[in-house]
């Protein structure tokens, strides 16, 4: 069932971003697949959430994945990958253009996909 | 936030290493038609929470607080993986007109929307489609879910109540039945398939 409940977060969401509200790539979508670069380390400036980041995505997850298990609004998180994408310690998994609808060989794909769950 | 996911040494569930691809399906409907319940019948990971403070675009919806102009939304979502590479996302959103400015970002690049829809509140409904019809070009279809104490309308009728465009799918579904729910999204990337924006091939 639907619980939709509200919630406000404790943090201010300028304090983790230092000011920014805004990341410095406009591609991330809260589907957008991301994971660690793994030969990089994280720079011992970056904080405790970066690292916790980092440390989440050893695997490939989506953007709103990571948000929800860092408890935090994507919006937000989009501006932390966006910054460790540009760090090198992130990677955009994604292989396709970002704003660039799916085709119907992939619609197709996904069709045979789901008939045979 | 309940206890388990509030403990943050909780690995995430990974994608395999070969899904390189993400696609994303909006579940779109009033408050409690059961958007969480369907996207929790077809996920492969529990369905995940994320919030969102926007600020609303109307005053005096909330008479409670006529000057709010902030609120916080809960997005919840879940995740299927349909072919080795490819991921598909359901995110599940208010689709009020005061949300407007969470869904329209979400509506970017989305194959399509259910709509859900719950016949003992059908006027619940029209702001949705309203929005859908007025405000975005994507694929929709309309899913009527059953509830045990559901009238038992005939689609055409529920088709004909909603106003709906001859071509836009109408099907009934029971959101808590995975087989049911997966229907449903069939039903939409089949209709999507029909609309030119996705007839290029970009592999």
């Amino acid at each position: 069932m639907d619980t939709e409940e509200y919630h406000d977060h404790p943090v201010r969401s300028y304090v983790l971003t230092s000011g920014r509200a805004h990341p410095s790539r406009n591609t991330l979508r809260p589907e957008t697949l991301v994971r660690a670069v793994e030969s990089r380390p994280v720079l011992s400036t970056a904080g405790r959430l970066e690292r916790e980041l980092v440390q989440l995505c050893r695997g490939t997850l989506a953007l709103a994945e990571v948000a929800a298990y860092l408890q935090l609004p994507v919006s937000l998180v989009a501006v932390m990958v966006s910054d460790l994408v540009d760090s090198g310690n992130l990677t955009i998994r994604s292989n396709h253009q970002a704003h660039v609808l799916p085709g119907k060989d992939i619609l197709e794909k996904i069709l045979d996909g789901l008939r045979k769950l | 936030m309940d206890s388990a996911s509030s403990d943050r040494t909780v690995p995430g569930q990974h994608l395999a290493p070969t899904v390189a691809r993400s696609v994303k399906v909006l579940v779109v409907g009033a408050f409690g038609v059961g958007k969480t319940t369907l996207i929790g019948a077809v996920s492969e990971i529990d369905p995940l929470r994320t919030e969102e403070r926007i600020t609303t675009a109307s005053v005096g919806i909330d008479p409670g607080q006529p000057n709010k102009e902030t609120t916080t939304v809960a997005m919840d979502f879940g995740r299927i993986t349909v072919t080795d590479d490819i991921a598909l996302y359901l995110f599940g959103t208010p689709g009020q007109r005061r949300f407007w400015d969470l869904w329209a970002g979400l509506a970017d690049g989305a194959v399509g929307a259910l709509v859900m829809i719950d016949t003992r509140h059908l006027e619940d409904s029209f702001e949705v489609l309203d929005q859908l019809e007025l405000r975005t070009k994507i694929p929709f279809a309309v899913v009527v879910n059953q509830f045990p104490d559901s009238p038992n309308y005939p689609l055409e009728r529920v088709r004909a109540a909603l106003d709906l465009l001859p071509e836009t799918p109408i099907v009934e579904c029971d959101a808590r039945d995975r087989q049911s729910a997966v229907l449903t999204l069939i039903t939409l990337v089949e209709h999507a398939m029909t609309f030119p924006v996705f007839q290029k091939v970009n592999a």
